[in-house]
């Protein structure tokens, strides 16, 4: 047992190297850039940042944008989780599954989707154009607050329904029909019984709504324009438009300490949100509507709820086709019709995505399964210290992570600026904690007595290991991999700021696209855009059929 | 073929679990651990199974030792509690595990398992995924599971403990049906002394005394019968539910010249003149209680006179009887009564507080009330003598009076207003 249990903090070791090379170090410069830019120990930059007018408008904005947000994404979310909660209904697990869609899909893709939808060459203006014989599209959407808020609402919904609904689900129905029986109407039940109990839920899930919002760059870059800037795009203009590294770093010092300052209110919540109840099956809580009002409240929230997901993602997809000859913006990817040798055909970043994406899900699985088993294994003092630090990679913001990077890595000792291996090491930090979250339960779920009974029924150590524990986690391994995977895909923060021009992986190609004028440009990013959905969605699918828990449970 | 466990201890940091542990079972016995939980019989099935090594003591199989013969090479089965079915594997891939692991060819294995679950009565179940059973058929297709490789000793932890009461009394049936007819030497570990008497063809009572910082030691051995009528200590009694015990001093020898008085015809009609028949001639004691002078005849030993002893009185000592001033003879105020079926369980209080339970037949013309006085006749044949343990008077109270039947809390001193004796 000891022997094993050395063993097993010896292979901890691998991923608390890499954690260090490219996550903390990275940080630390960060850190240090912003403290001590000429050597020695200086607070003015943090100070005098403060005086800034761009600061200090990009941290109200980011603030009140994520409030705002929230606040919305919570409306949209809170009556669906009841739905989902309380009433059984045909279809609703595929409903339900359908919710999750969203989770993974890169925010390039909604980006583009919203301009698909929403945007002056979007469907509903078109067709409102069409209809009204209008010179000018009507909806004006495009960069203004509100296409930023629908898609933040668009993206997080489900982590609403999902960390809310699932909580409601398995609320014992006994404690209402007990405070009904008792005298107490409906409303009062709700308030006084449902929503106490829920709120830790609601918090925790309203938190981590926040927290996305929070640390939002790609949407706002894309359909903000250059008047919305949260500290995230802040960095980004500093550190790659302006070239001010310091206030560059001095952004992300700031970035850092507010999203770790929201992840540890939030990780106190979600403890909180788990108190011990009489938890109930699902199935067991769920009843069909049987009233009229019930029954059409129960199809319009859910009707509402699947058009508000899937629309945008339609329109994506038909306003991807070209009119007269339908696949004409997919060909167009792979043309050089530049006549420039430095051109990169945007098809290329499909290859270069599918090649990090691989190298990202080897690297990430192979650490995070190594970190996992520790931590499965691991009881008291070492589990409670290394539980964090495994989930810290998910609170620092990617574009502070690429800015990391290029001051970590653009010099001597590591050099690596040439070399296109960043990009998968960026996306393995990233998908590592989704990997060690899914693996986790899988491997902690694991009952000894199981490889015991095995080993008095005849299989010697290892055979019992490959006949039981592999089998069971194998499962849980590959959702983890198809994960990694979908993140790499859709990564887009970091990878922006660190990927070589002649290396784009297809979110950083549609940001491209995207940000150029012409038709044949906005038809190309919708086409790569609709690829990049395609993959997201079939890796979603995949993560439904495979997983064992439930997925958002960070 | 024999089992002999050899003074096995067992301790985890600031946890002693196993104290000084011996026993022994021979081929095609059925031999029950019992004890309250937290006494250890789940690690010692663990460590003859191989799981957990053992700090001192040895565990020998048809006479060798066990330590260099790693858990997968022993050939014995281990039921566990909550099965530890692999729910990846249907029943099929569940009861054939064992068999594949020996090497069987596939045909053989087709058959044993067919057997298996014969046996269990599962046969047609093969292909069912085993999330999807019951907890009875998960507990057949565990005993399958453990019975199809037909290993040399199959140990069961608490099989029947996840079920509910009903369940359990049928699989209690099936479970030694099935043991006695594979014939396989079994070590059955629980801590219902229900399940114990029926199936075991042997008991060990293991007792740990944590406040005195000792794991479980073997407080009795013995067949089922012999350990009911004769426990060897207070807490062997309490342990299975005899719960009517008084501190009392040896007088003499019953000369027998008030038998007639103490045996006089109770009030139902029944003759006790004729006491139970007894296993041992030793000559019945007077003894002095605080419920008076009793009569004790079902003795294991000659007592002499001034030595002070426990009194035990069987449930089903007591009968209605005329008020008279003999022995064995005590009146008391019914406190509870409640209906059994069978019998009423009456519980009166007496003398000095103490509380008596009583099994009472049912019959038409008695009618229990609570609160009103009654007298009862002690058949001197039901009362036994205990030896007095050292220890339960160290640990200053010693509860007379707790529940009766077969609740939970027997175990625990009991939390309602009771007559404790002190040393």
């Amino acid at each position: 047992m000891k022997q094993r249990a050395t063993l097993s903090s010896l292979l901890f070791l691998f991923p608390l190297a890499f954690l260090a090379v490219f996550f903390f170090y990275p940080l630390v410069l960060v850190i240090l850039r912003s403290f001590a830019a000429e050597g020695r120990f200086d607070l003015t930059p943090l100070l005098t940042i403060w005086a800034e007018t761009y600061f200090r408008r990009a941290l109200w904005f980011t603030v009140w944008q994520a409030t705002a947000s929230t606040a919305l994404t919570l409306a949209l979310g809170l009556p669906a989780a009841f739905v989902f909660a309380r009433y059984r209904f045909p279809g609703k697990r595929l409903v339900q599954a359908l919710t999750t869609i969203p989770f993974v899909l890169p925010a390039m893709v909604v980006s583009a989707a919203f301009m698909a939808l929403l945007g002056p060459r979007g469907w509903l203006n078109e067709l409102l154009m069409a209809l009204f014989g209008l010179p000018r599209s009507p909806i004006r959407l495009q960069q203004t607050i509100w296409l930023i808020l629908i898609a933040h609402a668009f993206y997080n919904t489900s982590v609403v329904v999902r960390l809310v609904g699932g909580f409601w689900a398995h609320l014992d129905r006994k404690l209402t029909d007990a405070a009904r029986v008792l005298g107490g109407s409906r409303w009062r039940v709700f308030f006084e019984i449902t929503l106490p109990l829920l709120l830790p839920a609601i918090i925790a899930a309203g938190l981590l709504v926040f927290l996305f919002c929070f640390t939002s760059f790609g949407v706002i870059l894309i359909l903000g324009g250059p008047q919305f800037a949260t500290l995230e795009v802040e960095i980004y203009r500093q550190a790659v438009t302006l070239f001010r590294l310091s206030d560059a770093a001095v952004l992300s010092l700031v970035q850092m300490g507010l999203t770790f300052v929201i992840m540890a209110v939030y990780s106190r919540a979600q403890t909180r949100a788990a108190v011990p109840l009489n938890v109930r099956s699902a199935e067991e809580t769920a009843l069909p509507a049987i009233t009229w009002p019930g029954k059409a409240f129960v199809g319009l929230t859910v009707g509402g709820l699947l058009l508000f997901l899937a629309v945008p993602l339609f329109s994506l997809a038909l306003k991807s086709l070209a009119l007269p000859d339908p696949l004409r913006f997919y060909r167009e990817l792979f043309m050089n019709r530049s006549s420039s040798i430095f051109y990169i055909p945007p098809g290329l970043a499909i290859r270069n995505s599918l090649l990090f994406a691989t190298l990202a899900t080897g690297l990430s699985l192979v650490l995070g399964t190594l970190t996992a088993t520790a931590l499965a294994r691991s009881r008291g003092a070492l589990g409670r210290w290394l539980d964090p630090i495994v989930l810290l990679p998910l609170g620092a913001s990617a574009v502070t992570l690429g800015f990391g990077y290029i001051l970590a890595f653009g010099r001597p000792p590591l050099d690596l600026r040439a070399s296109p291996v960043l990009v998968p090491f960026a996306h393995t930090l990233v998908a590592f904690p989704f990997v060690v979250r899914t693996l986790l339960p899988a491997l902690r779920g694991l009952n000894p007595r199981w490889s015991e009974a095995a080993t008095i029924l005849g299989a010697a150590p290892w055979r019992a290991w490959r006949e039981i524990d592999l089998p069971i986690i194998g499962r849980a391994l590959l959702v983890a991999a198809v994960f990694a995977f979908t993140v790499s895909m859709g990564e887009f923060g970091a990878t922006l700021l660190i990927a070589r021009p002649e290396f784009p992986t297809m979110p950083v190609a549609i940001f491209r696209l995207l940000s150029q004028p012409g038709a044949l440009n906005y038809g190309q990013a919708l086409a790569m855009s609709t690829l990049l959905m395609l993959v997201c969605a079939a890796g979603f699918f995949l993560i439904e059929r495979f997983r064992v828990g439930e997925i958002g449970e960070f | 073929m024999l089992l002999e466990v050899e003074r096995v201890s067992k301790s985890y940091p600031g946890l002693p679990v196993l104290h000084d542990v011996s026993l022994t079972a021979a081929d095609g016995e059925i031999v029950c651990i019992l004890g309250p939980s937290g006494c250890g019989k789940s690690t010692l099935l663990r460590i003859i199974a191989g799981l957990e090594t053992a700090d001192a003591g040895r565990v020998l199989f048809d006479g060798q030792d066990m330590a260099t013969v790693p858990p997968h090479r022993r050939r014995f089965g281990l039921m566990f509690q909550d099965y530890a079915l692999f729910p990846h594997k249907d029943v099929l891939g569940n009861v054939a595990f064992g068999l594949r692991m020996a090497g069987l060819p596939g045909a053989e294995i087709r058959r044993r398992v067919q057997e298996a679950l014969t046996l269990v009565g599962l046969s047609g179940y093969e292909r069912r995924r085993v999330t999807e059973l019951s907890g009875g058929e998960q507990q057949r297709v565990a005993l399958a599971r453990s019975l199809a490789p037909r290993p040399r000793l199959l140990m069961l932890d608490e099989p029947l403990g996840a079920l509910d009461r009903a369940l359990r009394e049928q699989l209690m049936n099936d479970l030694r049906g099935i043991l006695k007819q594979v014939g396989v030497m079994a070590l059955y570990v629980t801590h219902d002394q229900e399940e114990a008497f029926a199936l075991g063809d042997r008991i060990v009572i293991l007792r740990a005394r944590p406040e005195l910082g000792e794991g479980g030691r073997v407080e009795q051995v013995g067949a089922p019968q012999k350990v009911y009528r004769r426990p060897a200590s207070s807490y062997v009694a309490r342990f299975l539910g005899l719960h009517n015990l008084i501190e009392g001093q040896v007088i003499g020898p019953w000369s027998g010249g008030e038998l007639a008085l103490a045996s006089a015809p109770a009030r139902s009609g029944e003759d006790l003149a004729a006491p139970m028949p007894r296993a041992d001639a030793f000559d019945p004691v007077l003894v002095q209680t605080s419920l008076g002078v009793l009569i004790a005849a079902d003795l294991t030993r000659p007592h002499a006179a001034g030595e002070r002893v426990i009194v035990l009185i069987r449930p089903e000592a007591a009968a209605r009887c005329p008020a008279a001033a003999m022995p064995n003879v005590v009146q008391g105020r019914v406190k509870e009564v409640s209906f059994r079926g069978s019998y009423h369980l009456v519980r009166t209080e007496h003398a000095g507080g103490i509380v008596l339970t009583s099994e009472a037949t049912v019959a038409p013309d008695q009618i229990w009330q609570i609160g009103e006085t009654v007298c009862l006749r002690l058949n001197p044949a039901a009362i036994t003598l205990l030896e007095v343990a050292e220890s339960n008077w160290r640990s200053s109270e010693f509860d007379i009076c707790g529940h009766s039947g077969y609740d939970e809390g027997r175990l625990r001193r009991s939390h309602k207003p009771c007559q404790t004796i002190h040393a």
